[in-house]
């Protein structure tokens, strides 16, 4: 630094820094380092307990006779509420269902929260309701109670949904974001980046057609036919928002080890991809409702990979990369040309570039 | 992905790498001038492919990062205008201006839309006949005609709720303004294919005469930038200070005579301010005064604006190539994307993020990412 001296032109210029927002801004429900910021600087100080603090996609606790459960809870405020592949009860029900999954267990119950706004067509809340049943009846899961608010016209967006589950952890499961072991293989069920293109495509905003479908789907099935045949998965997510660049990256800070994968075994679909180009997003920040990263032992990974490709919603997946020594808990990417570079959280929305 | 594949092709990349290393006998300090450019070098980790002789050094091409903070703090203004609906490309949103940015006025109610072109914004217009729409109409060369477009547009549909605030910068006098400058280094330009296409590049050609550097018209994909590269490279070993097109499927040296004329219809060169490097002359466009009538700064009273720029962010400097992102002492500890310190690590084309989502420089060694 003491090398250089200002430029001659005019000098460095900067703006002040901008401090931390005293408002909510949308950044905050991206899934990213904004929304963490938030959970560990407002949510996490006044809740503070074990179950929480692991941050994974569902909490563990224990009953009294030692029987473990896995719960999560997931609210859904999609728009628009009907999209190709899914609408905004399938998503709901399967969200909970996915996080619960996520950690080995077996989801059972779900419960319902819908907050209605003023005005809305009883034929659609009938059609999302019933495709929440279709969804649930799929999973293998009991809708068992349910709460209904409605707010006036133009205080809410039509329909909002809250699913909560709970599931049952066999005992002998130890599935969590800190398990992850240098040597582990990194498993992907299937192309990324589907939902969130297909989803702002319904939204007519980009002004071309992709004929895309959501993925979303619950995922327990194909959870389970993967216990069925290793007990040496130590970590899944489901990279929903934030995409799977998020996923790993929790999982590399959690268990302090880098996540090397490599851009060429990555499924993306040309259409997923060609969009990603227009609008300069890059798939790996691209939520997905019906993927699931896993990280196997390396023993492991080929039984577990077979046990994927027979189950419906694992028909492609494939080893993305692996667990690497190293405290750092970075995620990196081996390029198609050899070189490496950083993978990091998404920051905060993603912002489409100017040109 | 036809038509982008074949460009980022490993076999051709490595062919290209070798006549590089093979043809290289001296360092050499490199500018490329578009932010598109160092995104993609980061992206796809060219700098460690390239022989150590080549110092690749980040041009002023990042149309957020030299929009002056003055500006800004208008858009800031305009937007929390009841009545106005504010349309800009979305990597404005996040730029700070002195204190806040169209994100948080966004929150506090202020009706702020990102749209991906100013006719989205002259649509927007016409939808909304009760509502002032104003599109913040920044860029190079390379946004001008379609903000132009978007004028002439609203002019021959008689909309009188449309304006634009401009800040236009163009690349040339800005390769002047380094050139000559005691502590320039560059010696030799990777000029920005985007930017060609609309302009042609014969504008270069006095400047490669007079400043004796070679220019070569580059791409964006890794190919085009490897081929950029590699011709650059022959220039400077062979002595020639020559323009060169290494993007000729898109640019000509005339460029495209219609979107020319579109800009020379709507705007006129004038001095522009450059955040974090200053005043550089004839380096703007403003609009001609037959379409001031279009000029958000005229249609609307601002209160006069303070621009208040702290002394922390080395974002000038790393914008004419004479310091690195890594080497400032905020760079990924005050200063990250989520509290970007200067415009330079916001936006995707900013040098500052390239870097740090994608290098970070104390990036692991390759040896302890396991063998690949």
């Amino acid at each position: 630094m003491s090398d250089h001296a200002i430029p001659e032109i005019e000098g460095a210029v900067c703006p002040l820094p901008l401090v931390h927002s005293e408002h909510v801004l949308l950044g905050h429900g991206s899934g990213g380092k904004m929304t963490q910021d938030l959970i560990a600087r407002l949510f996490l100080p006044q809740f503070d307990n074990p179950a929480l603090r692991a941050g994974d996609d569902s909490a563990v606790v224990e009953s009294i006779n030692g029987a473990r459960f896995a719960i999560s809870t997931d609210s859904h405020v999609v728009w628009p509420l009907f999209f190709p592949g899914g609408d905004i009860g399938r998503l709901a029900v399967c969200g909970t269902v996915n996080d619960i999954a996520m950690m080995g267990a077996q989801p059972l119950y779900l419960t319902a929260g819908f907050i209605l706004e003023e005005g809305l067509e009883l034929s659609l809340l009938k059609r999302v309701v019933a495709s929440m049943q279709v969804a649930a009846a799929e999973a293998g899961v009991d809708i068992v109670a349910g709460d209904t608010k409605v707010v006036q016209r133009g205080k809410g967006d039509g329909l909002y949904i809250n699913t909560s589950g709970v599931g049952l952890l066999n005992p002998d499961i130890h599935i969590g974001g800190q398990y992850a072991r240098p040597g582990d293989k990194i498993i992907l069920s299937g192309p990324i980046g589907d939902h969130g293109i297909a989803v702002l495509a319904a939204r007519g905003e980009l002004g071309f057609e992709t004929g895309l479908q959501s993925d979303i789907a619950p995922l327990n099935h194909l959870v389970a036919a993967m216990l069925k045949v290793s007990h040496n998965i130590h970590a899944m997510r489901d990279p929903t928002r934030g995409g799977l660049a998020t996923a790993l990256n929790e999982i590399a800070r959690q268990s302090e080890v880098n996540i090397l994968i490599y851009e060429t075994a990555i499924p993306v679909r040309p259409a997923v991809g060609a969009a990603c180009e227009l609008l300069g997003f890059d798939p790996l920040y691209i939520a997905n409702e019906g993927k699931l990263v896993a990280i196997v032992a390396p023993e492991d990974a080929g039984c577990v990979l077979t046990a994927m490709r027979n189950s419906e919603y694992g028909l492609e997946a494939v080893i993305i990369g692996e667990v690497c020594p190293s405290p750092s808990g970075r995620v990196l990417m081996r390029t198609a040309l050899g070189s490496t570079r950083i993978i990091d959280t998404l920051a905060g929305e993603m912002l489409p570039r100017i040109c | 992905m036809k038509h982008l594949s074949e460009y980022r092709d490993p076999g051709l990349a490595m062919g290209l790498l070798a006549d590089i290393h093979r043809t290289i006998t001296r360092p050499w300090v490199v500018m490329e001038i578009c932010g598109g450019q160092t995104y993609a070098i980061m992206r796809y980790g060219l700098d460690q492919l390239l022989p150590p002789e080549i110092e690749l050094v980040h041009g002023p091409g990042c149309p957020v990062c030299v929009t002056s903070l003055e500006l800004v703090d208008k858009a800031l203004a305009l937007a929390s205008k009841p009545g106005v609906i504010f349309t800009s490309y979305g990597d404005m949103l996040r730029v700070p201006g002195s204190g806040r940015d169209l994100f948080s006025i966004r929150a506090s109610s202020a009706d702020v839309r990102v749209v991906y072109s100013p006719l989205d914004a002259v649509q927007i217009a016409r939808q909304n006949p009760d509502k002032q729409v104003v599109f913040f109409a920044i860029g190079f060369e390379t946004t001008a005609p379609a903000n132009a477009m978007s004028v002439l547009s609203a002019h021959s549909l008689g909309l009188e709720n449309y304006s634009v605030l401009v800040s236009h910068v163009r690349v040339p006098p800005a390769m002047h303004a380094i050139l000559s400058s005691p502590r320039n280094r560059v010696q030799g330009f990777l000029a920005a294919g985007h930017v060609c296409t609309v302009m042609g590049y014969w504008e270069y050609e006095p400047i490669a005469r007079q400043y004796k550097v070679p220019v070569v018209v580059t791409g964006f994909e890794p190919l085009d930038l490897l081929q950029g590269i590699q011709k650059t490279i022959h220039l400077l070993e062979e002595g020639r200070a020559t323009v060169e097109n290494a993007y000729p499927r898109l640019v000509t040296r005339e460029g495209n005579r219609a979107a020319q004329n579109v800009i020379n219809k709507i705007f006129i060169e004038c001095d522009q301010k450059w955040r974090g490097i200053g005043l550089i002359p004839g380096s703007g466009w403003r609009l001609r005064s037959e379409y001031a009538h279009f000029d958000a700064e005229k249609r609307f009273s601002i209160d006069q604006v303070k621009p208040e720029e702290s002394p922390e962010c080395i974002a000038g400097q790393i914008l004419q190539g004479i310091i690195k992102p890594h080497d400032c002492p905020g760079f990924g500890i005050q200063c990250t994307p989520e509290h970007p310190l200067g415009a330079t690590m916001v936006s995707s084309e900013g040098a500052c993020a390239a870097y740090y989502r994608y290098s970070r420089k104390t990036l692991v060694p390759t040896d302890q990412v396991g063998s690949g």
